[in-house]
């Protein structure tokens, strides 16, 4: 598959349906896995490295999974293909520094990327859409099954999968969820639940400007720790936390609705007046706002109808996805007049936000878990 | 003075910080403050992608507990107390400690053994327990299995043999001779 088809198409997981997918728009997992007694990327020479490539490349290509795959050697990637790969997860920061001796295949659907030559030889990743870390896992382990039969994985019984940084070490996997919680971020209570998660071991991470805004409102919960647990257990305990954190994001809306009504359509209105008539958005400013709209289609201001080119909004005001049509690289002026321009057209054909309504049981509320 | 009150950047030491993280993990802390530039080096403006621990490992910030290795399998025997540490070294891969210390990760698997004592207390702080419940290589799990299963049938064999039981204890032979023929695969 060409990158332009990848592209063209956005990954399962930017469908925004799923369960739960009003608060989790995705669960991500990932196994580190590594040859035995091969040095690690990061520590290999150019000619290790293209030679562990080179074995791993098509043992990775003939998984079942990866029929008519994507699949791309670093060095042939132009730097704005492979910041569109990060931007859809698709790809680490990390791995997109890359150039000789490493590469990426991934699914048709983009579910499933492998990453090889990252921090360790195999990085597999599977990501689906709303609540649904068990079937990520699945899908990740399925491909971990079906390579460990021909590749002989560095694995010691005691620490189990061996990689290069420590903590990884054990299961080699992070499980995660991104979460949306403009309510909790609203109503001031974010703060709480993050130190409450820290505490039990599990991480937070999002951007922190001044005060205690995350960009978009979007965080990252997943499990810091990969050695003494089960992979089954971790996703359980992590799954749980995050039941909760759905629930605290759920009676926050409620609380918002009843009680700071003025506050919360205040809100709405202004990130719609601000969308609908800016001409130059910088891409925090965008997130931020889009942010209030996606709560605002929840709540039932908007029709749902308009969820999906909401969401579509929030990868396509990305610096990267937001030039993948120009011909030629924009400064960052130019890309936030065209983010602007683009933004503007889309909610053109929004109604303005119905402030009569609103109901935190409107849509999504009853996702079958995983 | 209120211009003091500029927090400089922890990475470059000279930019305003205008990115502030904190994330406390098992009741630790941790705190970094970084300009623009280097907080888009570091990828920390894309809230999926980065991971405090590891933007302080690479600070030399890290918590991790230290103590030499000592060099493994080396059979000097230096009988002094104050023996220099003589660095390790890793026989695969030929990293060191101090490589490890430069870049919080190591060279390659067999370095989990050549570095075992000094990584010993840093996997305690870092992780839930010290030994791996999860899961295993299939093939290795097969081979574990059959092994276990082996052993349990050779001592019922033996216990049938002491018992006179001939009749269990030919049905366990045959058993046993099964097994064999699944290892040999």
């Amino acid at each position: 598959m060409k990158f332009s088809s990848l592209i063209a198409s956005p990954g399962e997981w930017m469908r925004t349906d799923g369960p739960h997918h009003d608060i989790v728009i995705s669960s991500r997992v990932r196994l580190a896995r590594n040859l035995r007694d091969l040095p690690f990327p990061g520590w290999a020479k150019k000619a290790d490295r293209i030679a562990i490539l080179e074995q791993l490349k098509p043992q990775v290509e003939s998984l079942g999974e990866m029929d008519d795959a994507f699949t791309e050697y670093l060095q042939d990637l132009s730097a704005l293909e492979k910041q569109v790969l990060v931007e859809r997860h698709l790809i680490s920061r990390e791995h997109a520094a890359k150039g000789i001796g490493s590469a990426v295949v991934m699914n048709r659907q983009q579910t499933l990327s492998i990453m090889i030559n990252e921090e360790d030889h195999l990085r597999m990743q599977a990501i689906r859409c709303g609540f649904q870390l068990k079937n990520a896992y699945k899908l990740a382990n399925k491909a971990d099954n079906a390579l460990e039969d021909t590749l002989e994985f560095a694995y010691s019984p005691q620490l189990g999968y061996l990689t290069a940084c420590p903590t990884n070490v054990g299961t080699g996997m992070r499980a995660s969820a991104m979460l949306h919680l403009p309510a909790l971020v609203l109503d001031e209570n974010i703060n709480k639940v993050i130190q409450a998660v820290n505490k039990i071991g599990l991480a937070v991470r999002g951007l922190y400007g001044e005060g205690t805004e995350a960009m978009g409102n979007l965080f990252q919960v997943s499990n810091q720790t990969t050695l003494g647990e089960k992979e089954e257990d971790i996703i359980n305990r992590l799954g749980k936390v995050i039941e909760q954190i759905i629930e605290h994001e759920r009676s926050a809306r409620q609380t918002l609705l009843e009680k700071k009504r003025t506050m919360l359509v205040d809100q709405i209105g202004r990130a719609y007046g601000i969308l609908s008539h800016a001409f130059s958005m910088n891409s925090k400013e965008a997130l931020n706002f889009l942010s209030l709209i996606r709560l605002g289609v929840d709540l039932g201001f908007f029709p749902s109808a308009f969820r999906l080119p909401a969401d579509e909004l929030f990868m396509e005001t990305q610096p990267a996805h937001l030039q993948k049509n120009s011909q030629q690289k924009l400064s960052a002026d130019e890309r936030d007049a065209l983010r602007a321009e683009i933004v503007r057209g889309k909610l053109r054909n929004f109604p303005a936000p119905d402030l009569s309504k609103g109901t935190s049981n409107g849509h999504g509320k009853e996702g079958a878990k995983d | 003075m209120p211009g003091s009150n500029i927090i400089q950047c922890d990475v470059c030491q000279s930019n305003e910080a205008e990115v502030f993280l904190t994330q406390i993990v098992g009741g630790k802390m941790q705190k970094v403050n970084l300009c623009k530039s280097c907080s888009k080096d570091r990828g920390v403006d894309d809230p999926t992608g980065f991971a405090l621990t590891e933007l302080l490992a690479g600070l030399g910030t890290s918590t991790e507990t230290e103590k030499p290795a000592v060099a493994h399998g080396s059979g000097e025997s230096s009988g002094e107390t104050t023996t220099v540490v003589t660095a390790a070294k890793c026989p695969v891969c030929g990293f060191t400690q101090a490589d490890f210390k430069k870049t919080g990760r190591l060279g390659c698997s067999e370095c989990y053994q050549t570095f075992t004592e000094s990584l010993g207390s840093l996997l305690k702080a870092m992780h839930k327990g010290t030994h791996h419940t999860g899961k295993m290589p299939v093939a290795l799990a097969r081979r574990k299995e059959i092994t276990e299963r082996m052993k349990s049938l050779q001592d019922n064999l033996q216990k049938a043999v002491r018992d006179e039981d001939y009749e269990n204890a030919a049905s366990l032979r045959d058993q046993i001779r099964r097994l064999s023929g699944q290892m040999g695969n």
